[in-house]
Formats: C-alpha cells, structure tokens, sequence
C-alpha cells in the first residue's frame, strides 16, 4: 500500500493513485463522524453512571430496541422514512452555505394540502389520480414554502435560518385554523382534522418490510440528489456558492436561481414526507402531523456532513435511536428524554469535530507516506 | 410541540429526574420484571408528572404495580404517530403485554385500532368513549369517566366561594368533551348564586403555559376571583391565581399543593378504580367490558379535599352535592338556555347522567360569558 502511494505521488499520479488519494479523502469523512459518535456515547455513559444507572444496559437495550430483532428493524425503518427526507431539505441548501431548519413546516404544511386537495376528488377518482395528484401537491406546496425562504434569502437578504424557523410557526397556524375551521370534519366531535382520504386512496407497505413506501421513496430520491450534487454542473455550481458566493457571482453562475431551485428542491422532499405522513399512517391532516421529524432531520443531515448518499444511513441510525427509546424508558425506568441526550450530545461533539477536518496527514492524499 | 425546540426544557427535567432515580435501589435488569402473570402496558402523550392528565393516570398505574402478578410497563411523551403503533407493538413483542392501555385521544384512530386488527389475542382500551360495537374491532374497548360531575361540584364550591361574582374559566379547545365540564361548572355556580357569571377564556390548544398565564391575569384584571380550567396541566392556571391572590379550583389531578391559600377544591380522575377493576377481572380470567363508563356513582372522579379557600358554605353544599352524585341522581335539570338564550333542555326535563347528550354538548350554557368561536 505505502509502496504505491509513494510512487504514485510521484510526478505524474496514475489511476490507482488517484483511486487511493480519494478514498483517504472519504476515510476522513467517515472516520471522523465515527469518531465523534464513539466520544458522545463514553460521555452519555459518564452521564447514566452520574444517575446510577448501567450504560452496559443502556447498550445492549439500545441494541435491543432498534436493530436486534425482526421488529427492531421495522421500527426503525418506518422512523427511518421520514427522516432521510427532512435530512434532504436541510442537506441540498446547506450545499449552497444555507442553514434551513424550517423543514418541519413544510412538512406539515404539505401533509395538509395534501390530504385537503384529496376531500373534492374522493366521490369520483380512482386512488391512481388521487394518489399522483396528493403527492405532487405535497411536493409543491413544500418546494413554494421553502422556495419562498431560498428567494427572502436572495431578493431580500433576509436570513434563511430565522426566515424559516419562524415559517414553521405560520404553517402550524394555518393548518390548526383550518383543520378546526372550515375543514373540520364534522363527523369527529374530538379530534380536530380534515376528513379521511379513505383505505383506497393510503399508501401501502413494501411487501415483507411492512415498512410504508415513503422509505423507498426517500432512498431512490436520496441517491438521485446524491447523484446530482456531485456530478451535474448544477451540483458544481452549488458548491461553488456554498465556497463562495462572491467568487461564483464573478464566475457568472446565477446564484439567485441556484439558491431558489436548490431551496425549492429542498422542501419538495420535506413535502413528499408530508405526503407520507397523512397517506401512509394518519389518513387525514391533524396537528398528529407536527411530530418533531423536520427538526430531527438537521441532525440527521448534519452528521452525514449534508451529503444525501450518506444521509440514508445515519437516518437508520436516528430511526434506530427513536425505536429503542421506549424500550430503554421501559426497563430502565428512565425518563423519555434520555434519548434525546444522547441526540443533543453527539450533535454538540459533531459539531466540535469540524475542527478536526484537514489537521491528519493520513487523510491527506497529497502528503507523503 | 417539536423535539429540538425543546430539549433544553428536557435536558433540565432529566437531570432532575436522573438526580431522584440516582438514590432509588435497582438497576435497569435487562429481562421484564415477571415471566408469569399478566403484563399490561400503559402509553402517555406527555410526561408522567405533568399536575394534569397524564399524572392522573401515571399515579393509578403506580397502585396497579401494587398488585401481585401484575407487571406494569410505562412509556411517556409518546406522539399520537406511528410511534404510538410501534410502542405498542414493543410492548407486546418484547415486553409481552396482553393489555394495553392508550391515554391520549389521538392514539384511537387510527393508531390502536390497526393494533388491534394486528394483534387479536392482545387486549386494547382506550382512555376516552370512542369505542363503538359496530365500528371497531371487538378487543378493543373504551374507558371514561364523567370528570364533568366533578366540575360541577366544583362549581357549587366555587359559586358559594366568590366574593365579586365572576368567576374566571381556561379551556383548551371548544371541542364536547372540554364544553361539558366548562358547563357543569357553570350549572354548579349558578345553582347556589344565581347572579354569578363564568368568564371563559380558549387559549386554542392543550398545553400553552404562556397563553395560560396571560388569560389567567387577564381574568384576574377583569374582577373574577375564582379561576378554574380545563388543559393538559393546570399548574401554570392554579400557581398564577395564588399569586395574584384569588382562588382557584382544580382539574385532573390534584393541584392542592399549589395554592396552600386559595385552593377550593378541584375535580380528579380517579383511574386506579378503573385500573384496579380491570386487573381483576382479567386475574379471574374475565373478559374487560368493552365500553366502561361511570361518574361518582362507580367511584371513577373524586374532588380533591377542600383547601383553604372553600367557605363553611361551600363545603357543606358541595358534600350534599357529592352525595346525591355518589346516588347517581342526575344534576342536569331543565329549564336549561345555552348562552344565546336557546332553549337545550325543556323545562321539567332530566337528563340522565348515562345520557349521551352529554358527551355531544356543542353550547354553552347561560352564565357563561364567552363563544365558541
């Protein structure tokens, strides 16, 4: 291995060179984030050790819980779902150095138009033009709200974080105004929601998963965004404007437009999650929809370092860490928030870990040896 | 509402929490307390010490763990999702619970009833009458108890407590189940003062501590010195009446603690009769009745002991109450005019505690200073 790196790093680097300089280059990025992971988990063990509780136990529940039996997986998975899409609606942007975290709005704001574009078509269509029709509504209704904050960012300066964060608190407004106004459906004394789309028109399980089709949904769309941000030119010029707006405007790339697409693109996903909220589990709109996936996502696409392919993955992780909660809240007698701890905790050490990128010579392809 | 928004809040309470489970004996075992016997599973929407709802069933769990071969699991803040779905689901796979009991409303349908479907030899019941013979599958089930009496017990109390005669009253949501406490409060106050009026406040959804606070001053600007509500956990309602002064009653559990000068009394659920009849029907092999409901009557709502702030009056008046209520003689007697001056029960018409027409209450009665919209 050295012998090649060495004569490859030579004058001119073959192929095979160029093959091992790239995979020490993607090694950092793997091992760094295991790294932190493998730090928050000693200090959350420190942390249950201050309460007097066992992290072996913790452990193997955790275990246990997401990922050790056939039920742990389908668990998992279903939470997986959602997430890979508001892990995208953070990712796509922050490519282009924005900070979204307004995803859940979206989301919630999709599921609602979604199941409401579905109450005139149910007397007459079949599900194979309310299906279609529901989903892209959902996609759109989200690429508009998150396009909207990606075009405040451009036209107007106004910052995209706060921008959506606060769109959140509008789209929950709007869906609790109708949802127990006008759209209430009458037949449900209680519960306030807009009626239900009906069994035909629900989506269906991924037969031997019983896991919904929004997981398949999310990984293809996952791997097509991954796919476009690293090798179309529309992928090049996000990056360009993440590196440098200035450099990229005097490079002559639109930058308002990439900014407005890749926004809009964004909070499609987060509204397809939407889609699959009412259509595959809840069947109507209801505040059930504010569930807290959107904002779980920034953690998700933080720690795959907002590259889509790597968000799949870290969103089974997340999934796996939201299954096993109860059961650890269960035997261990401890609180529900425990989990989120642990979640609060490996994002603050993520986050300190950036730090750590480009200080290794081993991960550096042009260092020798 | 969103879980990174208010993990901070969390992260306090869990510390504190850890800091009061750190002296208690036991580590985690990794296997379900008893193999034998029968494992019930119980599903909160918010944390178990909330002063309201959830801590009115987490303390009838806390006497069903009593009980010798009954193993109760517990799962908190869970979501009215899929994540309710899969706790169950958790529950009877890993846990091996036979009986599941769902606390929020929004956990029926359509989340309990698909378990139900899935798991036919699993017993389902939920927390409030939703269940019906011809809808839903037959191992699942309802359970509910009239608080409304409760509250209105309550409002006698309250009616002989208040001074200016305006009372103050803090609801969530203008929905039935919410509207027939407001208005047996209302009935209550206005049997024993006649001259009394009930300012109502929605503050538009279950927990809004802000908002509640707010409506509670400004109930306490406009003159009432009663205030009662109807949310999630009251504590917010209960700690800002005492500090402005004025009395209070309470709603869910006992908020008595709260407000050691102005507390009147307050109405609560008393789950573990409920619970406890549950447990033994099913130690004797019985099958749960499949829709279970029931006031003073069945001992299913208490009012909590009279604080400081009831009058001799109000208690000897809201005691007789108890008893006619413990008789099951009906309270809802006509003439009765919703707030608009329509006539909602003829006069020299009762209306039966079972009636259903109390649980499809869509007014407010006379007395009541506020609307639905």
């Amino acid at each position: 291995m050295t012998e090649t790196t060495q004569s490859s790093g030579l004058a001119a680097p073959s192929a095979i060179g160029e093959w091992i300089g790239g995979m020490r280059r993607s090694a950092e990025f793997i091992v760094i984030p295991l790294f932190a992971l493998f730090v928050s988990a000693s200090l959350f063990s420190l942390f249950l050790l201050a309460l007097g509780k066992s992290p072996q136990t913790f452990f193997e529940l955790l275990w246990r819980g997401g990922f050790g039996t056939e039920f742990s997986w389908q668990n998992t998975l279903v939470r997986t779902a959602p997430l890979i899409l508001t892990a995208l609606c953070v990712a796509i942007p922050a490519r282009l150095g924005l900070v979204i975290i307004g995803g859940e709005g979206a989301l919630v704001l999709s599921g609602f138009t979604a199941a409401v574009v579905a109450l005139p078509l149910l007397s007459w269509a079949p599900p194979f033009v309310v299906m279609p029709v529901m989903l892209l509504t959902a996609a759109i209704t989200g690429a508009l709200w998150i396009g909207a904050v990606g075009a405040l960012r451009h036209y107007r300066g106004i910052n995209e974080t706060i921008a959506s964060l606060l769109m959140f608190y509008i789209a929950v407004s709007i869906l609790n105004f109708f949802v127990e106004g006008v759209l209430r459906d009458p037949s449900d004394p209680n519960k306030p929601s807009t009626a239900p789309i009906g069994p035909a028109n629900m989506v269906g399980e991924i037969p031997g998963l019983h896991v919904h089709w929004g997981l398949a949904f999310g990984v293809v769309i996952a791997i097509v965004l991954g796919i476009v941000m690293s090798r179309t030119t529309f992928g090049f010029a996000a990056r360009v404007t993440g590196g440098n707006v200035r450099a990229a405007r005097a490079q002559g790339l639109p930058v308002g437009t990439l900014m407005v697409s890749a926004t809009m693109i964004a909070g499609a996903c987060a509204g397809v999650a939407g889609y699959f909220e009412v259509a595959a589990i809840l069947g109507k709109a209801n505040g059930s929809l504010i569930a807290g996936y959107g904002f779980t996502g920034i953690l998700v696409s933080f720690l795959a370092r907002h590259n889509p392919i790597a968000i799949a993955p870290v969103a089974v992780l997340f999934g796996g860490l939201a299954a096993a909660g109860g059961l650890i809240q269960r035997r261990m007698g401890l609180p529900d928030a425990t989990v989120q701890v642990l979640q609060g905790l490996i994002f603050v050490v993520l986050l300190v870990s950036e730090t750590l990128y480009g200080r290794f010579r081993l991960f550096d392809p042009e260092a020798r040896g | 509402m969103s879980d990174i928004l208010i993990s901070r809040r969390r992260l306090l309470k869990t510390a504190a929490a850890g800091a009061a489970l750190g002296v208690a004996p036991g580590l985690g075992a990794i296997g379900p307390a008893a193999a034998a016997g029968l494992t019930m599973g119980i599903i909160y929407v918010g944390p178990r010490d909330d002063f309201g709802w959830n801590q009115a069933h987490a303390v009838a769990a806390k006497a069903l763990k009593a009980v010798p071969g009954i193993t109760v699991v517990e799962e908190e803040n869970v979501p009215e999702t899929i994540a309710v779905q899969k706790t169950m689901e958790s529950m009877i796979k890993l846990d091996g619970a036979k009986l599941i009991f769902a606390t929020s409303f929004g956990y029926f349908d359509p989340h309990m009833i698909e378990m139900a479907k899935k798991f036919p030899d699993v017993e389902f019941r939920h927390a409030i009458g939703l269940w019906q013979a011809d809808k839903h599958p037959k191992n699942a089930g309802s359970y509910y108890a009239y608080l409304h009496q409760a509250h209105y017990v309550d409002g006698i109390a309250a009616g002989l407590s208040t001074k200016t005669n305006k009372l103050g009253f803090i609801a969530a949501k203008p929905i039935s189940s919410v509207l027939t406490n407001i208005n047996a409060f209302a009935l209550g106050v206005r049997k024993v003062n006649p001259n009394a009026t009930i300012q109502l406040i929605f503050t538009g959804d279950w927990a809004l501590p802000v908002r509640e606070a707010e409506a509670a001053n400004a109930l306490a600007d406009a003159g009432c010195d009663v205030l009662t509500c109807h949310v999630d956990s009251p504590k917010v309602v209960i700690e800002t009446a005492e500090k402005r002064g004025i009395k209070c009653c309470g709603h869910n559990a006992s908020q008595a603690s709260l407000a050691p000068k102005g507390f009147i009394t307050g109405a609560e659920y008393k789950w573990e009769t409920i619970y406890k009849n549950f447990a033994d029907l099913l130690a004797k092999g019985q099958k749960l009745p499949n829709f279970e409901r029931g006031g003073y009557d069945k001992d299913y709502v208490q009012n909590t002991a009279f604080g400081a702030g009831a009058t001799d009056a109000a208690k000897a008046a809201a005691t007789a109450a108890i008893a006619d209520l413990k008789a099951n003689k009906p309270y809802v007697t006509g003439p009765i005019k919703d707030n608009k001056g329509k006539e909602v029960v003829a006069a020299g018409k009762t209306i039966d505690n079972y009636d259903n027409f109390l649980e499809t209450t869509n007014y407010l009665v006379e007395g009541i200073v506020g609307s639905l919209t």
